[in-house]
């Protein structure tokens, strides 16, 4: 059941709603597309907050590709050994972890402390930070201290093959089910938490303006042309 | 080459009463919707003083505009590297207090208050929170009709400057009016500063607009212009900004602020420049320099060359009719009376500003033997110092404003003798020199500024739509393109594609 539902059944249902959500609400709902803000109301704690988060989960995101996506086999041959990647994810990720972390606290109190902010502060934007939040504070709490206190445990032979077959469609469900209870929670919220995106503020994160640096600094449109753009 | 016409405003200050008709007329038909509740497309500051949004000409805190490194022109707050690097938190963007909390009043209180001993009132409720404020401290025109208080002088960045000019006594101070709206520059910083790309200029009329599909919200072009006209609707997360009243300009129509205008301040026209002379313009080293050299970027309607390459270029024969008859033109270009506000920030703004005269400091003596050249020291010694005025208005070349005071002296006194008489002859006068000007173009000048009706004021053209593609098409089906019924498709999809 365990296998078939969550390791399986659940991952493409997410990804699905991530897929067909995102674009839906692209082309169909695209004025409600953006990157929301509430720095006109208040700009001290953003500052702090918002940087250290956004970073953080930059800084995040690439070391799951590295620990998810990068079979251990690349690190093997490049020579990297385990104690070394080890060393290097705990250290790497747990900074980036308490990035997330602190700046997700931050904006939780910032949301709450400061009445302009919060009367703009939709159920969404609560369901994001705090699903957020939860994830983060799992992951942190397995890098540095689940792997000191209980096991450093291996995901690189067991979640991050799982993951990639899921995009071959021929899951490796099987290999979750030993892995520790922790690492199911933070897995099964973090799809919960993809199959939300397109419900919530998080589309911004695919509008990351990655052209701005090459394109000429000055646009001109003719009238004509206005919807084709 | 490259041919763009260009729909600019030209603002007479000396007629300016200060009444904020044009505010309350453009408020009612943009922004009075949530989110748009503190935004003014169309605002009138009392100068000097702080403006809207506070100290918005402070360059050093917002960072908006160009800046001129190493030769090279950039954007003052930075460019799209280190844009991107502050993504997650712009340092340089107001707060919502530097414009003003909106807010309205609980009027229904007075209606449903019970008996009391004392009056019912109507208490203050911002309208971002729902709470009652129980002192607003800041407003849409605070400082109306104050300057010169102690309080808000010292906010105007371009006293700070000029301070040493500048007392505070009382039979010193002074005032003006100075309304303002987006200057649909030709070399936008707020276009520059979008990281998406959704600001544009329009290559038919050069309108800047928000593209409200493609807007993220980045807000990067808020304190990117440095005039700070471009705002963030807190309601839809998008950029809006004045868009000139396309709609009624495409039709033929002055824009909203200045079809209400009550001193008819305002003028409307077109003018034709080379686009790819911009870039240059704006790029000049010494930001004195900058005034004329925005000049030389505009062509004449006139010549022939410039006619023939305008209509090969596909800019409609009513363009360049509108362009030869343009107000703009002559106030700019051809009397230059007209100056753009803050040239130094490189933008080349589109909306010019003729300066005020002001009551003149010490008494003239000798009334009776008024001569026109008595009148030159009374233009030096007006009320508004010519610093300020150059601050404001010619990157702080005080001989820029000095000619134009003196034209505009030269034209009453012209006016004068001509009606009333009893001056000398303005013609041998060294008045008419120093103004650099002749009685003819002083009675031209006399038409448009006093006696020119709504059509010599506003001349625009139509949004014209010969040119366009596929007319056959948009028959019927103009505005709802989406949903076009089939009878408004005289052309069928299979006659385009073999007609291209």
């Amino acid at each position: 059941m365990e296998m078939i539902f969550w390791w399986t059944i659940f991952p493409y249902i997410c990804g699905t709603i991530l897929i067909v959500g995102t674009f839906y609400r692209f082309i169909f709902r695209g004025k409600s597309w953006y990157a929301p803000s509430t720095e006109i109301f208040e700009k001290k704690w953003l500052r702090f907050g918002s940087v250290l988060f956004h970073y953080g989960i930059i800084f995040a995101f690439i070391g799951h590709v590295m620990g998810v996506l990068i079979p251990i086999g690349v690190y093997e041959a490049l020579g990297v050994g385990e104690h070394l990647y080890h060393m290097g994810a705990i250290a790497g990720g747990g900074i980036a972890g308490l990035m997330v972390v602190i700046g997700l606290v931050v904006m939780i109190i910032r949301k709450f402390s400061f009445p302009k902010v919060r009367v703009h502060t939709t159920f969404g934007d609560y369901f994001t930070i705090v699903l957020l939040l939860i994830i983060a504070a799992l992951g942190t709490y397995m890098t540095l201290i689940y792997s000191y206190t209980v096991v450093a445990y291996e995901y690189r032979l067991t979640i991050g093959p799982w993951f990639r077959s899921l995009f071959t469609f021929h899951p490796l469900s099987e290999l979750m089910l030993g892995i520790p209870t922790v690492f199911k929670i933070h897995v099964i919220l973090s799809f919960f938490l993809f199959a939300s995106i397109p419900f919530t503020q998080l589309v911004h994160m695919f509008s990351f303006p990655v052209r701005y640096p090459t394109r000429a600094p000055q646009q001109y449109r003719s009238r004509n042309g206005y919807d084709k753009s | 080459m490259k041919i763009k016409a260009q729909v600019a405003m030209v603002m007479h200050l000396d007629k300016c009463i200060g009444c904020h008709t044009c505010s309350v007329t453009c408020k009612n038909v943009w922004t009075n919707r949530p989110g748009m509740e503190y935004v003014w497309y169309n605002n009138v500051e009392t100068r000097p003083g702080p403006g809207y949004p506070k100290e918005w000409e402070n360059t050093d805190r917002y960072k908006g505009g160009w800046i001129m490194r190493n030769g090279k022109l950039h954007l003052r707050a930075g460019g799209p590297i280190s844009k991107l690097a502050n993504i997650f938190y712009n340092p340089n963007m107001a707060e919502m207090d530097d414009f003003y909390e909106p807010w309205t009043y609980d009027f229904q209180h007075l209606h449903n208050s019970p008996k009391k001993e004392n009056l019912p009132v109507a208490r203050p409720k911002s309208m971002i929170t729902g709470k009652y404020m129980d002192k607003p401290e800041w407003g849409p025109n605070w400082d109306d009709d104050l300057a010169g208080g102690s309080a808000v002088v010292p906010m105007d960045p371009n006293v700070q400057k000029v301070q040493e000019h500048i007392a505070m006594e009382y039979e010193k101070t002074f005032m003006m009016y100075l309304p303002r709206i987006c200057e649909h520059c030709l070399n936008p910083s707020c276009v520059a500063s979008c990281p998406t790309g959704a600001l544009y200029k329009r290559d038919e009329d050069g309108i800047v607009l928000v593209d409200q599909d493609a807007c993220r919200g980045w807000r990067f072009c808020q304190n990117g212009c440095p005039y700070h006209k471009v705002y963030y609707n807190w309601n839809t997360h998008k950029a809006e900004k004045c868009n000139f009243c396309y709609p009624r300009t495409e039709a033929g129509l002055p824009t909203i602020c200045s079809e209400t205008c009550v001193g008819r301040i305002r003028y409307i026209g077109v003018v034709l420049y080379d686009a790819d002379r911009v870039k240059e313009a704006a790029s000049v080293e010494d930001p004195k320099e900058l005034y004329e050299a925005q000049l030389s970027v505009f062509l004449d309607p006139f010549d022939p060359e410039v006619i023939e390459e305008a209509e090969k270029q596909g800019i409609n024969h009513s363009w360049i009719d509108s362009a030869q008859a343009s107000p703009v033109y002559k106030m700019a270009i051809k009397w230059k009376i007209a100056l753009p506000l803050h040239p130094e920030y490189r933008t080349l703004p589109m909306v010019w500003y003729v300066p005020p005269l002001s009551p003149i400091m010490n008494h003239i003596t000798n009334a009776n033997e008024l001569c026109a050249d008595g009148y030159i020291p009374a233009v030096d010694q007006m009320r508004i110092p010519m610093e300020y005025l150059a601050s404001l208005l010619s990157a702080d070349d005080t001989d820029v404003i000095r000619r134009v005071l003196l034209k505009m002296a030269a034209m009453r006194v012209h006016m004068r003798e001509k009606t009333v008489g009893g001056a000398d002859k303005l013609k041998v006068s060294k008045l008419l020199e120093e103004a650099k000007t002749t009685p003819e173009e002083l009675e031209e000048m006399v038409r448009l500024l006093a006696v020119a009706k709504y059509n010599e004021r506003f001349v625009i053209p139509t949004g014209r739509r010969e040119m366009d593609g596929d007319l056959h098409y948009k028959q019927g089906s103009c505005s709802i393109e989406d949903i076009a019924p089939a009878e408004g498709m005289t052309t069928y999809p299979y006659e385009r594609s073999e007609s291209q």
